[in-house]
């Protein structure tokens, strides 16, 4: 009998071209807070799906209390103990909380019952939710709590949570340790997966790290510093952006003044007297926790919806009427979130998704291609912007996350735009190329452009913003220097708590 | 007076809804599970011709009636197969099922040159067949009629009822998460896409049996199209697909009587009326995205291919 | 237990673009042999009537390029369409509507001999397409309405209004009361390439339309952009893209195509107007825009396959009495294999066991 709840034993997975895990071996015991550590690209999400029985391990073996088990899918999984908490929420919008946990439990299907066994369990670990609502209803946070309950519903010996906290404001990251250490002092073991150090030297007791598929050891968190679990999990120095001072404009380039809209999607917020500017020379963050209008203030900052034409200016032009197209025109350029399907055609080649935004740049003649133009463009922002790929000829969604949005980064700057704003820079991209992207958004600003990014990671906004603001619920806070603010003030603003968001009624 | 127009003009639209019934809450779950199948069309007419064939050769109308489900479930199965494992467009599989439809059915079907059969019986419900007005305008249908009735109440049920209505939901919703949480995705596709086949056929099936029992060939005209913007309509409701059908049924009979009366008007004017009334009951439903995005399953027409 | 896998390439095969519509021909091929074996027919020599009987005089191979014209016209504006994810399974409507179109001017100035007449007709017959065209597109950009089901149900109010016409306003006074047109006169037909042959001038346009199809989908700056909508939509919002624009002339390209053709029809071989024009070249065309793998080069090939199968279909009819119908289910199945070969262009299939 192993004293070990969990063994794996040189588990591999590949995929074609890859090994997404190579001979992987991790222990974890009754109780333990177990970190998987690693980099975005680094296997750990696949590793996680092998143990829930969603991906198919190669090869490799699974011991479940020193027993071997073959997990063949997440209900087995489930039946023997082990619950997972997505990243990406696998919940459904148009149903109900105790619907959503229903689809996910065996025995009778009774919502009345399952209703009161929810909310009895909310109020044992403090994680109050209403079985009746529907789930669109409810914040990034809630409907974590929703995805937890649903674990827990399974008295669960094993619990996997991936990536948990980046929904999260600070504060109620705290909170769900607080959970977790509960859940763990009762005995249920916990693979805590991030590439956040700070979070796992307060919390795991112990960290295996990964590396391009590989475990390159494992550590006491608690014992050793961030700096070298963060060399631990790169393989190198962290590198660090450097920032010149700031030269202003004397006006601000982007402004949106009074920005209130209705929503398009029925499940999205309504963005209500919102005001920014930023001026030339600088970078303003937005922070937030998703699904508080971000989407919403960018689809009106770019076009893609129209306001009036007041509420949004270029450099004290209203451009708030114009379509998307026009506002390019006038030197506004933009890096979606999503990149494959929004960013970049993910089935047309670099070179044609270069075409995709530079086409005033000349490549076009007369309503016809210039293709060498085309190639030419997109082997230049290869070359500067260090894209590994096969060339101008590779189509889109062959490239790595990382490289992909080199890509784009670099066509948009290629641009040599006024004002270039920017969704989630670095979302999924390795710590290289993460550092890469930062450094050309704080050299574009320092050429004279108005930069604007939003981004869910505070982290991220703190190394490279120069003004941070906060949206919650479709409201605004004022933006404050980086250097006169910090982490914690910025998490309250981001949970609604503070002056900014006092409606006036 | 009144009576002797407003009872057949009722009558014949219970009647003329029943085929659009059938095939549109088969197609109505197919898509609640995220798979659109245009070849409707072209599995009613396969129905319409097995129903024929089979009640052609002697045997009773219930087994033509289930000989027409089974020709459509397996319809839909050849169709499954390419959309759903081989992930081709649903769009591309779902029209060459109904060209394969169309033309097996024309096929098969010039061995009956315009043979006939004898309709199905109506069913004679004591008391209530006898009322007047109501009695011959509800209670004197074959049972087809009603099943229709039956299965549409049945789909309700199993949609909003049921923990596998659920599921077919959420897989229409969200694929991926379903997965996620180990559902089979494919495989409950595969489910909803032959009970949409099966329920095409016996749309077919009724044409045949019931409708216009007399062998022509393409003679669903147009049909399983309308059914399939009938789901639309219906905004993905089981309950507002037999509002629709009714409402169609009613064009196309109102338009058979002017015709018959002798209003001048052309009468390929009046026979153009469902068409032209579906274009426009689906410029009315689709006119507000939010009524679109509130209903229509998300993944609506996406191949699924599980991640991992 | 076995289980089929379908393993993803690392990079799509190309050439497996060009591979798919043989294998789906062959396996066509295959199947269609066990149907003739189950009707008691000898799968060669029927294989044979079908296939080789047809091209093996010059008038075979004149009725070949005629029908082929007709179907690659019309491919060709399907083509353009489904680039741009505009599903336009309306042709046959469009077809009619042009052929109403040029068969009236055909009618009221038929008797003067002018110059002008068939020009007149052919751009009466694209413009009738895409003014049938324009529907959906307007219905589609104005009020989102689903372009399949609205084109689709406009062919049967086509067919109706052809139908009305050659019934009453349009009906021939001589002729007997046959629901039909008086013959056009020779100044409204295009002039036949070869004496005693049914082909003809039309065949210019077509080739015509293959070489602008080809510039505009593969060199003009609005043909990409109309692939980027039809590739990723949300790309193509990102970048600025004329969503609506896209639409229409995704339509209107294709109404012109097909209400051309419909005039050539008119113009040529039939020489007047019928209740029925068009032996369902609308659909077929898009199982051309297919096995053409969305190109203007494919869809020659394409025209020129599914041609064939039009001409097996009537000589299997003739001389073995099968019904024409055999044709549309070969159509079907060729479409059928053709959509499972393309498989192989993203992945390889694996057998496991486990």
């Amino acid at each position: 009998m192993s004293a070990y709840r969990l063994e794996l034993c040189g588990v591999t997975k590949r995929y074609p071209g890859i090994v997404a895990n190579d001979g992987i071996s991790l222990q974890v015991g009754p109780g333990e807070i177990h970190a998987v550590l690693g980099e975005n690209g680094a296997g750990k999400s696949t590793l996680m799906k092998i143990i829930y029985g969603a991906v198919e391990a190669d090869s490799g073996d699974v011991l479940w209390n020193g027993e071997k088990v073959k997990i063949a899918n997440p209900a087995a999984a489930r039946r023997l103990g082990i619950g997972m908490v997505y990243q990406h929420f696998s919940l459904f919008e148009s149903v109900s909380v105790v619907e959503n946990i229903a689809v996910a439990m065996s025995g009778r299907f009774d919502l009345p019952a399952l209703s009161t066994r929810i909310v009895r369990l909310s109020e044992r670990y403090g994680l109050p939710v209403d079985p009746n609502r529907l789930l669109h209803h409810l914040s990034v946070g809630e409907r974590q709590r929703v995805e937890i309950i649903r674990c827990l519903l399974q008295n669960p010996k094993l619990l996997i949570l991936d990536e948990p906290t980046s929904v999260l404001t600070p504060q109620a990251v705290r909170r769900l340790f607080e959970v977790l250490r509960t859940l763990a002092a009762e005995g249920c073991s916990i693979l805590y997966i991030s590439h956040k150090l700070d979070e796992i030297r307060e919390l795991c007791d112990t960290a295996t790290v990964l590396r391009s598929g590989r475990v390159v050891g494992t550590a006491s968190p608690k014992l050793v510093s961030a700096a070298e679990l963060a060399r631990f999990m790169v393989g190198a120095e962290l590198p660090d952006v450097h920032r010149d001072p700031v030269a202003l404009t004397p006006h601000p380039r982007l402004e949106a003044i009074g920005l209130s809209a209705r929503s398009d999607d029925p499940f999205g917020t309504d963005l209500s007297d919102l005001s920014l500017a930023v001026h030339g020379g600088e970078i303003l963050g937005i922070a937030g926790v998703s699904g508080n209008g971000q989407g919403e203030l960018l689809s009106l900052l770019s076009g893609e919806r129209t306001a009036s034409a007041d509420m949004i200016q270029l450099d004290g032009q209203p451009v708030g009427d114009l379509p998307v197209a026009d506002r390019r025109a006038l030197g506004v350029a933009f890096v979606p979130e999503e990149r494959l399907g929004r960013g970049a055609v993910p089935t047309i080649s670099l070179a044609d998704n270069g075409l995709l935004t530079a086409h005033a740049d000349g490549l076009v003649k007369r309503g016809f291609i210039d293709r060498q133009r085309v190639a030419g463009f997109a082997k230049a922002i290869i070359s500067q912007f260090g894209v590994k790929c096969t060339g101008p000829a590779a189509l889109a969604h062959s490239l790595s996350g990382g490289n992909l949005q080199k890509f784009i980064v670099g066509r948009e700057i290629s641009l040599s735009p006024r004002v270039l704003i920017v969704s989630q820079p670095t979302w999924g991209v390795d710590v290289a190329a993460s550092a890469f992207i930062r450094q050309a958004l704080i050299d574009l600003s320092r050429s004279g452009a108005a930069v604007l990014v939003i981004s869910e990671e505070l982290e991220e906004l703190f190394q490279i913003s120069d003004r941070i603001a906060v949206i919650y619920q479709g409201r605004l806070s004022r933006a404050t220097s980086r250097t006169a603010t910090n982490v914690e003030e910025i998490g309250l603003l981001m949970a609604g708590v503070g002056p900014a968001f006092q409606t006036a009624a | 007076m009144i009576e002797h127009l407003l009872v057949p003009i009722l009558s014949g639209t219970i009647v003329a809804a029943t085929p659009l019934i059938y095939a549109a809450i088969g197609e109505l779950v197919a898509e609640r599970s995220g798979v659109v199948n245009l070849g409707v069309e072209g599995i009613m007419l396969i129905g319409t011709v097995t129903a024929f064939a089979v009640a052609f050769a002697g045997y009773p109308a219930f087994v033509a009636g289930l000989a027409a489900a089974g020709a459509g479930a397996l319809a839909s199965l050849v169709f499954a197969v390419l959309a759903l494992s081989l992930a081709t467009n649903q769009y591309a599989a779902g029209l060459a099922l109904t060209i394969l439809g169309s033309g097996l059915s024309a096929f098969i079907g010039h061995n009956f040159g315009s043979a006939s059969l004898k309709t199905i019986a109506k069913i004679h419900v004591p008391i209530l067949s006898d009322l007047p007005v109501i009695g011959p305008v509800l209670f004197a249908h074959d049972a087809m009629t009603y099943l229709a009735l039956a299965i549409t109440a049945a789909v309700w049920w199993f949609l909003y009822r049921t923990k596998a209505g659920l599921v077919v939901r959420i897989v229409g919703e969200a694929p991926q998460s379903a997965h996620a949480i180990g559902y089979p995705v494919i495989f409950i596709r595969y489910l909803t896409t032959m009970f949409g086949g099966s329920m095409a056929g016996l749309g077919g099936a009724y044409l045949a049996l019931a409708y216009t029992p007399l062998w022509v060939e393409n003679m669903t005209a147009g049909r399983g199209w309308i059914a399939l913007a009938l789901v639309v309509f219906a905004a993905w409701r089981p309950g507002r697909v037999l509002l629709g059908a009714w409402l169609f049924g009613g064009v196309t009979v109102l338009q058979l009587f002017a015709q018959g009366i002798g209003i001048k008007v052309p009468s390929e004017l009046l026979s153009s009326l469902p068409y032209i009334a579906t274009i426009i009951v689906l410029v009315a439903i689709s006119r507000n995205p939010q009524t679109l995005r509130l209903n229509a399953p998300v993944s609506l027409g996406q191949s699924f291919r599980p991640q991992g | 237990m076995m289980r089929i896998v379908l393993e993803p390439r690392p990079s799509p095969l190309p050439f497996m673009r060009i591979v798919a519509p043989i294998i789906a021909l062959v396996l066509t091929v295959i199947v269609s042999s066990l149907l003739f074996l189950s009707l008691g027919l000898n799968p060669l020599s029927t294989l044979e009537i079908f296939f080789i009987e047809p091209l093996s005089t010059l008038n075979g191979v004149s009725e070949w390029l005629l029908k082929a014209s007709p179907l690659i016209l019309i491919g060709l504006g399907i083509t353009i369409g489904i680039r741009a994810n505009v599903w336009n399974i309306g042709a046959e409507g469009m077809f009619t509507v042009g052929a109403i179109a040029a068969g009236w001017l055909a009618i009221t100035f038929g008797g003067g001999n002018h110059i002008w007449l068939l020009p007149a007709m052919i751009l009466a017959g694209a413009l009738g397409g895409m003014a049938w065209a324009a529907i959906p597109a307007f219905l589609k950009v104005k009020a989102n309405a689903n372009e399949i089901l609205v084109t689709l149900m406009l062919n049967y109010v086509a067919a109706l209004i052809l139908s009305y016409l050659v019934n009453g306003p349009m009906q021939d006074p001589e002729g007997m009361n046959y629901p039909q047109t008086a013959a056009f006169d020779p100044s409204a037909m295009f002039p036949p390439l070869v004496e005693g042959m049914r082909i003809n001038g039309s065949i210019v346009i077509t080739v015509v339309a293959v070489i602008l199809a080809w510039l505009f989908l593969d060199r003009s700056f609005v043909g990409f952009q109309m692939s980027v909508g039809g590739a990723a939509p949300a790309a193509a919002r990102y970048a600025g893209f004329n969503q609506s624009r896209s639409i229409w002339v995704g339509l209107l390209v294709s109404g012109a195509t097909a209400g051309l053709a419909g005039m050539m029809e008119a113009a040529g071989p039939l020489g007047q107007l019928t209740p029925v024009l068009s032996p369902g070249y609308g659909f077929t065309a898009i199982i051309v825009a297919f096995v053409g793998r969305l190109t203007p080069i494919g869809v020659v090939f394409g025209g020129l396959l599914l041609s064939l199968l039009y001409l097996g279909g009537e000589a299997v009819q003739m001389s073995l009495s099968l019904p024409a119908s055999v044709t549309r289910t070969f159509q079907g199945t060729l479409l059928f294999f053709l959509l499972a070969a393309d498989v192989l262009i993203l992945y390889r299939i694996r057998i496991r066991r486990r």
